[in-house]
């Protein structure tokens, strides 16, 4: 029975009146035309890139080397697993650099002391650190003395895990806080040492989230140009990397996107659209591969 | 104030004048008195009297939080637990600790149990091991067909025996329990009191409780603690009113403040 039907003097309900009504729908229509702007124009970028480079497509463009002279039969092998190096390598330096500095932040810094506290507000800063920052830095200290790598793949993977290097300290320092004190103290009442308790209960249950951050660190890192270019990737590289990261020239494919939409060839317009394709496919399997990694192995506590 | 029968009975504890503070603000202090082998002894009190603080400092948990110092001498079987060559990793494995909220790792039951051995390095039949501290933890029964399923799906009062179960796994001389079974209903309660009951032919047994029936129920000696403005009226500590065999406590105390809050009357 409602209210409505029975009404008791002073008692009934009032009914909405027109003008809430109003302000409530052009609300609602307000919140959603925001979310379509970058919605829209996303949808209207990857259609546009599919209409152009879709056709590109096929297996010879991921084989093929890239060419000036005959865009037609260009490809971006070089640049493809220039690009998968990078990851690979990049991912082995910030795992372990990132993983540990976080169960040192998280662990055993005591936060009464200024420089720990220093430190955090810094890796805090170095996450908004212009990229383009990290290639000069790259190029200064890791391309050119005192490393004196060169410009190969392994400066540009530790460029970028320089880059990406403070989002993986600080999601798995977010990881690592999410595992209850009380699993904590549940082990060190056992007898277990503290690293004990890091490496068996607090690492295991961190892991599904300091596993998403990589991830979604590495697809940052996946598409910076500037520190590549600035570093010396190169746009045309006729060959494959090679197994070892310490010699030879590499491509990626920003660098190869960026150096196609600057030639004035139509020709390399259409294969420029093809590549982002490409890293567009690379950043969604990424990116799916994170979700399910959290939606699979979260803990609940 | 010790009851006629202490001299006999071999002490396990004995605290000396023990006190902590948090960032230098006093917690509870002036602690004196003497806990028995194969007994339970039950810490009792209102809320913020510094009980569960102290019954931390038993197995060095309190080292935990920067802030606390702990002041006056913790003895252990003679041995001072804060001497400067003790390691508290060493005091926590012959002290075991339940605590309030059950807090069983995300592991299947039996790595849950193995965890404490596997970590100490125990030597033997890690299936045994097992085996027989879910027996001792009055659990085996209901868990030995799904030894390899997480532990996060038992019940609460599953979880706490687990918890228990896992403390004994390690072969402790002494189990500390804090407010036990604070997040159980009375049934998973009445089984966890059994079982301290039982328990206590093995191992020595302080626990912390907010439900006087039960530091009633099942110990043998009841220390009443309270809390008090300081002097300086800034502070409130806790101290021991009293301490004595159980059932003085709930039936003669000495203390006026004692009785009034083991009647009801406050508290």
């Amino acid at each position: 029975m409602s209210v409505a039907e029975a009404p008791l003097a002073g008692l009934a309900v009032e009914r909405a009146s027109r003008g809430d009504k109003v302000r409530d729908l052009l609300f609602r229509g307000a919140l959603l035309l925001s979310l379509s702007v970058g919605f829209v124009t996303l949808g209207a970028l990857l259609v546009d890139v599919l209409i152009e480079g879709g056709p590109r497509l096929s297996w010879s463009f991921l084989t093929e080397f890239p060419s000036q002279i005959f865009p037609e039969r260009a490809g971006i092998s070089s640049a493809l697993l220039g690009t998968l190096y990078l990851m690979v390598l990049t991912g082995v330096f910030i795992v372990p650099v990132g993983v540990a500095s976080a169960i040192y932040l998280e662990e055993y810094a005591d936060r009464d002391r200024w420089w720990n506290r220093a430190i955090e507000l810094n890796i805090q800063n170095l996450a908004a650190v212009p990229s383009i920052v990290y290639g000069i830095l790259g190029l200064a200290f890791i391309v050119r003395d005192p490393l004196g790598l060169g410009a190969v793949v392994l400066a540009g993977a530790l460029t970028l895990g320089l880059l990406v290097l403070p989002v993986v300290i600080v999601v798995s320092r977010e990881a690592i806080r999410a595992v209850p004190p009380s699993i904590r103290e549940g082990s060190l009442a056992l007898g277990a040492t503290h690293w004990q308790t890091i490496w068996k209960q607090t690492l295991p249950g961190a892991l599904p989230g300091i596993a998403t951050g990589v991830i979604l660190a590495l697809s940052r890192a996946i598409g910076e140009t500037a520190p590549l270019l600035v570093i010396g990737a190169a746009a045309f590289v006729p060959f494959n990397p090679g197994a070892d990261p310490t010699s030879g020239a590499f491509s990626a494919i920003p660098v190869a996107i960026l150096s196609s939409l600057s030639d004035p060839d139509p020709e390399q317009q259409v294969l420029a659209a093809a590549a982002i394709i490409v890293l567009m496919a690379i950043l969604l399997v990424m990116n799916a591969g994170a979700v399910y990694l959290r939606n699979r192995y979260e803990q609940k506590w | 104030m010790p009851s006629a029968s202490a001299a006999s009975r071999e002490t396990i504890f004995e605290l000396g004048d023990v006190g902590v503070t948090y960032g230098g603000v006093p917690a509870v202090r002036n602690v004196d008195f003497g806990i028995y082998e194969h007994e339970i002894t039950a810490l009792i009190g209102p809320s913020g009297c510094g009980k569960s603080t102290l019954i931390r400092c038993l197995n060095r948990m309190n080292d935990l939080i920067p802030a606390a110092r702990v002041t006056g001498r913790v003895g252990y079987h003679g041995q001072d637990l804060y001497g400067d060559d003790i390691d508290p990793v060493q005091v926590r494995k012959r002290i075991g600790m339940v605590f309030q909220k059950p807090n069983p790792f995300p592991k299947s039951i039996y790595d849950n149990i193995a965890f404490g051995p596997r970590v100490l390095g125990t030597k033997g039949d890690m299936d045994e091991i097992v085996e027989r501290a879910l027996t001792r933890g009055a659990l085996w029964d209901e868990v030995k067909d799904r030894l390899k399923t997480n532990a996060f799906g038992m019940s609460g009062g599953q979880q706490q025996r687990l918890c228990i179960a896992r403390a004994l796994a390690t072969d402790p001389d002494v189990i500390l329990m804090d407010e036990p079974c604070s997040a159980l209903d009375p049934i998973s309660t009445g089984r966890i009191e059994d079982l301290m009951l039982e328990l206590k032919q093995s191992y020595s047994i302080v626990i912390v409780t907010h439900n006087m029936q039960q530091a009633a129920r099942v110990s043998d000696m009841t220390a009443f603690f309270t809390v008090e403005l300081d002097a300086d009226e800034k502070h409130r500590t806790g101290r021991v009113v009293e301490y004595d065999a159980t059932e003085k406590v709930f039936t003669n105390p000495s203390d006026e403040r004692t009785e009034a809050y083991v009647t009801g009357k406050v508290g």
